[in-house]
């Protein structure tokens, strides 16, 4: 254990794993642009599903229940059937990466408007609100802690896939621990695994910030901040457990 | 199809290793999670304290949390028990907190009430109270056991990795039809879990049975 902590600590300690093309700042810059991009496409997707089936409430069964089977996918058979099919480069691994976030995006978001109180979507109502303006000014900001807990749980499952997909020749921080693998240079492959739990940690902790910073005063007192990641997990579970 | 013939002594053979590294550590999870939950729900500390390290250990991904345990545990790096390992600290992750809520959730006055007729407190933690948590902790068993049967596949990359084998075989001879396989495999041993799991806990729980159609 002390001697693998001692090459760990040589492996930071030395220039050349700083600067260049396979240098740490350049590896996360890859990994956190990665990220950035397939949660954008993520978001643009299941945003506003997520939020017409809660409106609506139909569909919601299928939508559950879909999302609750792409969670049984493993991952590193998606990373690789893609990219067999679509060929190496950017976009086939973006686009595996963006089907892996949709699910807790889409099931945070109807899960949130869901969970919305009748009553308040009623007076919306009774003030002459019209639908879209129901679900933009009052059901969507309601919900916002509960979207921001699936994208929180999106955004970890992307800087986890990432990594993986160093395997189908993605850069990112995976690089180090599939290289450092391939080239038996265990302090390498550590480094890697650091490196990507701290910016794991540290995203999720950032987004736990966000999240309590975009409740809305009324709803904060119910759900607080780290209470997000797992209501959106509970979410995509069917329904019909009671407490 | 003739592909799949060919190798299915060897498919049957990754389908049992890949179940075995699921199936231990969600055993082992659930062994481990029920005391644990029991304390965060007796002590404020502990509470905090357990739901927050649960919570870092459930964010950190999982091929780092694997190449790391070599070094943390001691085992070498194709050893089957840090993929075991591995699997296991992200079920308790999971539990803790599953376990946690049911027991939370159980009404005071059953609890009073199992007081009242005389139970001592580890005959009511165990005819009562956890009866009573079954189904919120069968509810996180069901996503830990999706969860970790996915999950599997990634120890490919260090050469343990049940059905994710055939992932890491398909990319290299470049050929489609494993990994397909490999996919179907792992998503049908999931649902599998899944409808198990749920069955096993409404078995476990026939009170639940007339509250169930009536609601």
């Amino acid at each position: 254990m002390r001697a693998v902590l001692g090459e760990l600590i040589g492996w930071f300690g030395d220039p050349a794993h700083w600067t260049g093309p396979t240098g740490v700042p350049q590896r996360l810059l890859e990994h956190l642009g990665y990220t950035a991009l397939a949660l954008a496409c993520a978001l643009v997707i299941a945003l506003p599903i997520g939020a017409l089936v809660g409106h609506t409430g139909r569909g919601g069964f299928l939508l559950v229940g879909l999302a609750n089977g792409l969670r049984a996918l493993p991952t590193l058979g998606l990373l690789t059937v893609v990219v067999l099919l679509a060929g190496v480069g950017l976009l086939p691994p973006i686009a595996a990466l963006t089907v892996l976030a949709v699910p807790p995006v889409l099931a945070g978001t109807y899960a949130g408007v869901r969970a919305v109180d009748p009553a308040v979507v009623d007076a919306a109502r009774g003030m002459g609100m019209r639908e879209h303006q129901v679900l933009l000014r009052v059901e969507l900001p309601n919900a916002l802690p509960i979207i921001f807990g699936g994208v929180r749980s999106a955004a970890l499952q992307i800087v986890a896939t990432a990594t993986v997909a160093a395997y189908v020749a993605m850069g990112g921080l995976g690089r180090y621990v599939i290289d450092g693998l391939a080239q038996l240079d265990y302090p390498q492959v550590l480094a890697g695994a650091v490196l990507v739990a701290a910016l794991a940690v540290v995203l999720d902790a950032a987004f736990a910030g966000v999240q309590r910073v975009v409740s809305p005063a009324g709803a904060r007192r119910s759900r607080r901040g780290r209470a997000g990641r797992v209501s959106a997990v509970r979410a995509t579970e069917p329904g019909g457990t009671p407490g | 199809m003739s592909w799949l013939a060919r190798n299915w002594p060897h498919i049957l053979d990754l389908v049992r290793q890949h179940l075995e590294l699921a199936g231990v550590p969600l055993l082992a999870g659930l062994l481990l999670s029920v005391p644990l939950g029991w304390l965060a729900n007796r002590s404020v500390a502990a509470r905090g304290l357990l739901l927050s390290v649960s919570g870092v250990l459930y964010t950190i991904p999982s091929l780092a949390l694997l190449v790391v345990l070599p070094a943390v545990i001691g085992t070498k790096i194709l050893n089957p028990v840090n993929v075991m390992v591995a699997l296991t600290v992200y079920t308790i992750a999971l539990l803790v907190r599953s376990v946690t809520d049911a027991l939370g959730s159980v009404p005071t006055h059953v609890v009073s009430a199992a007081d009242a007729m005389g139970f001592r407190p580890l005959r009511r933690f165990l005819t009562v109270e956890l009866p009573l948590a079954v189904p919120v902790v069968v509810a996180g068993l069901r996503v830990a056991a999706v969860s970790n049967i996915s999950l599997v596949s990634v120890g490919a990359l260090i050469g343990v990795g049940g059905l994710g084998e055939l992932f890491t075989d398909g990319f290299q001879l470049q050929f489609l039809t494993p990994i397909v396989v490999g996919i179907v495999g792992s998503v049908l041993l999931a649902l599998l879990a899944d409808a198990v799991l749920l069955v096993a806990g409404r078995a476990l729980t026939p009170w639940e049975r007339g509250a169930r159609r009536a609601g």
